[in-house]
């Protein structure tokens, strides 16, 4: 389980984070929403301790994450980033398999490679695509990399950070349903950055709005859409009249 | 009026505090990363990697330098020393201009153009697409994935470089004596093998490591700080080259002051 309480960020006087208290449950499917700019790329950055938050707290499993020790902590982590941030310089299985080929994790050569196929397979690339290099690959198919490599060590809790962005509407779907298929097959933990308000509904069991440096809603997906808050009502319709202004 | 003093003060005090702020993080930076490179894990595919990105693909740039340099060098001084009937300690100062300031220092400039460049592109580029992100959430600490292989990597080969470098620039000097100025070839190779002593090579070699090791310093340094975007990143290359260009030059006088005052 993980929880935050009053947690803070600001960069210089930008105050991106303002007191988010949030809770998401062990195999919970959490999604964050929010404008561009409201600061859930920092949220998701500060649970992961990539960026120390300036106060709060944030507990995994009860215990503060700045307490734990890091390569345990990081090792029940996965994490699919924007711009899935493979390593150019590496095969697609060097990327899947980063994990097993290092560390506390190490597998012999030939096991990491197929267990780098397998998860490149679970994810719909054939065994072909493994020798090649990322730069090879369309948006889609880099994407689907990320997501085997965010998967590879079969983590517990599972980052996704706005998985849908710049693939067309048909791939979209594939990674939501893909994303969806494997959070539950795993029994993850999934928490999930996007816009994209058909990936909320495909992905998420809970969903929280992000506005202003603060939880704004939070409830069950399938309370989103009955919800009276005028933030949610305006970010999930999409509309430029509103509480949320539309230049920011 | 006082407030125009204190304003020209505080004009100068401003920029000259961020700069002991810069140095004092840089220094404080080199400090982590050198403290990196002793202790495990040490990620021995990635400085065969860039021991082969720094050293042996430099061997081209530093051999043409040192070559041309050698030659143009001895030229230089028979010209010079013929004005005084000294044109005789050709070999001798070729030997010792290259091997004390000019194999090292115009090998490290070269190195610094070539590797600092490309070592500030290719972090700059990682951190800009969320690779180096991608490395800590993958349990691998990039100071030690990323910079302490480079490091230890250009520390130890740009030594190599810079013995490479002097023997070219020798022959350089060596060809150009012989084809333009009239020297015999053993006499030539004779002056040079009995005046040149150890520590004329040794300090060299020392020079190269210290250049080396503020090359990768500079390269990673400005990378690991590069800004958003092409615009950053080209920027980070640029103050890589510049600020191991500069240090290269400053770190040899003082390094120079150390071996050789009187």
């Amino acid at each position: 389980m993980i929880e935050l309480t009053g947690v803070h960020k600001a960069f210089g006087a930008n105050r991106v984070l303002n007191g988010v208290d949030l809770r998401i449950g062990r195999g919970e499917s959490m999604v964050i929403i929010g404008g561009s700019g409201t600061g859930k790329s920092v949220l998701l950055k500060c649970i992961l301790g990539l960026i120390t938050p300036d106060s709060g707290t944030i507990l995994l499993d009860g215990h503060d994450v700045a307490q734990a020790e890091r390569d345990a902590f990081l090792a029940r982590f996965g994490m699919l980033f924007q711009g899935s941030a493979l390593f150019d310089s590496m095969t697609v299985w060097e990327n899947v398999a980063f994990r097993l080929l290092r560390g506390s994790l190490k597998r012999p050569k030939p096991e990491a490679k197929e267990i780098a196929i397998e998860k490149l397979r679970r994810v719909g690339l054939g065994p072909q695509v493994a020798d090649l290099f990322p730069a090879e690959l369309s948006g889609g198919m880099q994407k689907r990399v990320g997501l085997a490599r965010a998967i590879a060590a079969n983590p517990e809790i599972i980052f996704f950070d706005e998985p849908t962005t710049g693939l067309d509407p048909i791939m979209s779907g594939v990674i939501n349903d893909l994303i969806r298929e494997i959070v539950s097959e795993m029994g993850a933990t999934a928490m999930t950055i996007t816009h994209d308000m058909t990936s909320v509904r495909a992905i998420a069991d809970h969903v929280a709005m992000l506005h202003g440096g603060i939880v704004r809603w939070t409830g069950p997906v399938s309370e989103m859409d009955a919800t009276s808050d005028p933030y949610v009502q305006q970010f999930i319709h999409g509309r430029a009249e509103g509480p949320i202004p539309s230049v920011r | 009026m006082t407030d125009l003093v204190a304003g020209a003060l505080a004009g100068i005090g401003r920029p000259v505090l961020d700069l002991l702020a810069l140095i004092g993080r840089v220094t404080l930076w080199a400090a982590s990363a050198i403290s990196h490179m002793l202790r495990p894990p040490f990620y021995w595919r990635e400085f065969g990697q860039a021991v082969m990105q720094i050293g042996w693909y430099s061997l081209p740039v530093v051999g043409m330098t040192a070559i041309f340099t050698g030659g143009a060098l001895a030229l230089q001084i028979y010209a010079g020393g013929n004005r005084f009937g000294a044109e005789a300690v050709v070999p001798q100062i070729v030997a010792i201009g290259m091997a004390r300031e000019l194999g090292p220092v115009l090998g490290g400039l070269m190195v610094a153009a070539r590797v600092a460049s490309s070592i500030a592109a290719e972090i700059g580029t990682m951190k800009v697409t969320e690779q180096i992100d991608a490395l800590t959430t993958l349990s691998t600490d990039p100071m030690k994935y990323l910079v302490a292989p480079r490091l230890l990597a250009a520390t130890l080969t740009v030594p190599v470089l810079v013995a490479v470098g002097d023997s070219i620039g020798i022959m350089g000097g060596w060809l150009v004596g012989i084809t333009r100025l009239d020297f015999n070839s053993a006499t030539y190779l004779k002056n040079t093998a009995d005046f040149l002593e150890v520590w004329d090579v040794g300090s060299g070699l020392v020079k190269g490591a210290v250049f080396g090791f503020i090359v990768a310093l500079m390269g990673c340094w400005h990378g690991m700080n590069s800004g958003r975007g092409a615009q950053g990143v080209g920027a980070a290359t640029k103050a890589a080259v510049v600020s191991a260009s500069v240090l290269i030059l400053a770190a040899n006088y003082l390094l120079t002051e150390v071996f050789f005052s009187a």
